[in-house]
């Protein structure tokens, strides 16, 4: 992409298709684009690959922000499944609850979800950071090998089954743990991540508050499951 | 894939409004099942009124309704089609007129009876069906709608949902069921009777074998229901007191629940109920694995 100056588009997603805004987005006239009306539609700003910033206003439907990378996606409203599927970097950062698989094999980039996660949240996740401030289903980070977790709020059962590498950071009651996934120390380096995680998802206060840090468990895998 | 949705009022004053709310929910669910579309409505006083009752039928003989007037002179027994479904209404308790349609049109295929209940299901798009249906007009406080994408069997009306059984009990369904033949054998030994191959239906037949047979509630009947079938599903079943959604133990069908002072709503996704009055203020949920959510009037 050449270096653009600063400018914004509008797209209004009742007058032009998906398509047209994907297309738009992929080989990008302006640094930010605000999106209207998109109405649950499918498949909203998915495979972004420039430092572009887009915000859109109102709650999209399946895969928003798939493949994401480099860019900034902000959804003043829900999404639906799978959103910021198999993100490589940059943010996408959902206003509302998000649906079941958001993050899905992320590998890198960090999403942040201020309401609910729904089920299978960060499922196979491969490097990437998810940040939710409110509650995250059952069936979450299932077989996640990298990448980090961060719950604030409580999470539902079979949590972090068969997980690798990932690291889960819960501060709410979990409903249950999955196989070979077990409550961990937390020792410094992990209070460290989880501040830096806490503070990147605009949590500064609550970053700095000792007490509000020190409730969070880690989770992580027993390693019984895998050998390498 | 299927689409369903439906709403339960708890504020009598929206009940004028059941049908426009409806009517906008299918644009929602329409794109996940184009091919058939079916719905029930429950307390609308025009299509039923009070004393009256409803059976709906699939492949009516044409006069229906002299053969049902003979039989019942004095029940101002009438009849309308709404797409493939003719809907009989006359002012007698459904049981009789179940009882005096199936007499007298055995070759037509009952696919519901309510006292305080209608169902209407046809091939179509659903967009063109809810005008079929009057949805736009209907009233009443709670409503269900289903949009099919043939997956199991054929794209006919007797394979559109919703599927019923009793009086006023109706399942709409996304997913499918694996072990339904199985469960249909069962019935079938204890005397239950069925009108379609379909695996839905084995499910509506259950919970009402469960409900009448065994004296369960409906909530109990859904929970036998999930731990005896196998499959994957999504479903939302009524009867003419309550509202309930259960999910597979996987729940991977998608489905979304709003719960709001005035109604409560479910659809299989966000975009059919993002416009009911007052949904910011709604608590909004995925429900659970294998969780039964029953609501009651």
């Amino acid at each position: 992409m050449e270096t653009l100056t600063q400018t914004t588009v509008e797209f209004d997603l009742a007058e032009k298709p998906v398509r047209e805004l994907n297309q738009e987005l992929h080989n990008p006239t302006a640094t930010n684009y605000k999106v209207l009306n998109p109405r649950g539609e499918h498949s909203v700003a998915v495979g972004i690959n420039d430092p572009i910033e887009v915000e859109i206003e109102g709650d999209v439907g399946y895969y928003c922000a798939g493949m994401h990378q480099h860019g900034t996606v902000t959804v003043n409203g829900m999404a639906g499944p799978g959103v910021a599927e198999n993100m490589m970097s940059g943010t996408v950062h959902i206003k509302g609850h998000a649906s079941q698989s958001a993050g899905a094999t992320a590998h890198g980039g960090l999403l942040i979800i201020e309401g609910n996660a729904s089920t299978r949240c960060g499922i196979s996740l491969k490097g990437g950071d998810i940040v939710v401030k409110g509650n995250m289903g059952s069936k979450s980070a299932f077989m996640a090998q990298a990448g980090r977790i961060v719950v604030c709020g409580d999470a539902g059962e079979d949590i972090g089954d068969s997980i690798f590498e990932a690291r889960l950071y819960i501060r709410g009651e979990v409903a249950s743990l999955g196989a070979d996934c077990v409550r961990k120390e937390m020792r410094e380096e992990h209070r460290e991540e989880l501040v830096q995680l806490l503070k990147d998802a605009g949590m500064e206060e609550e970053a700095n508050d000792e007490a509000y840090v020190d409730s969070f468990t880690r989770y992580g895998s027993a390693r019984t499951l895998y050998n390498f | 894939m299927c689409g369903i949705a439906g709403i339960h009022l708890r504020d009598e004053s929206l009940v004028p409004q059941l049908g426009s709310l409806m009517h906008a929910m299918v644009e929602g669910i329409e794109v996940r099942g184009p091919d058939s579309a079916g719905v029930a409505i429950y307390g609308d006083r025009e299509r039923l009124p009070e004393d009256y009752s409803s059976v709906s039928v699939l492949n009516a003989p044409e006069n229906l309704k002299e053969l049902v007037s003979e039989k019942l002179p004095d029940a101002d027994v009438t009849t309308e089609d709404f797409a493939d479904t003719t809907f009989v209404r006359a002012k007698v308790k459904s049981v009789e007129l179940s009882k005096v349609v199936a007499e007298v049109a055995p070759e037509a295929i009952s696919i519901g009876t309510g006292d305080d209940s209608v169902v209407y299901k046809g091939v179509g798009n659903p967009l063109d069906l809810r005008e079929t249906y009057r949805l736009a007009d209907a009233t009443g406080w709670q409503g269900v709608i289903h949009t099919r994408l043939a997956t199991e069997s054929a794209v006919d009306a007797e394979g559109a949902h919703p599927y019923t059984a009793g009086t006023g009990l109706s399942i709409v369904h996304n997913g499918s069921f694996a072990n339904h033949a199985t469960i249909r054998r069962e019935l079938q030994d204890e005397g239950v009777e069925f009108n379609s191959e379909n695996d839905t239906e084995v499910a509506a037949r259950y919970i009402a074998y469960r409900m009448k047979e065994k004296g369960e509630d409906l909530h109990t009947a859904i929970e036998a229901l999930s731990e005896t079938f196998d499959g994957f599903y999504t479903l939302l079943v009524t009867t003419e007191d309550s509202f309930a959604v259960v999910r597979d133990e996987y729940a991977c069908k998608p489905v979304i629940i709003a719960e709001h002072p005035q109604w409560v709503a479910m659809a299989s996704e966000f975009q059919a109920i993002a416009h009911l009055p007052g949904i910011e203020d709604a608590k909004i949920f995925e429900p659970g694995p294998k969780k039964v959510y029953t609501w009651k009037r």
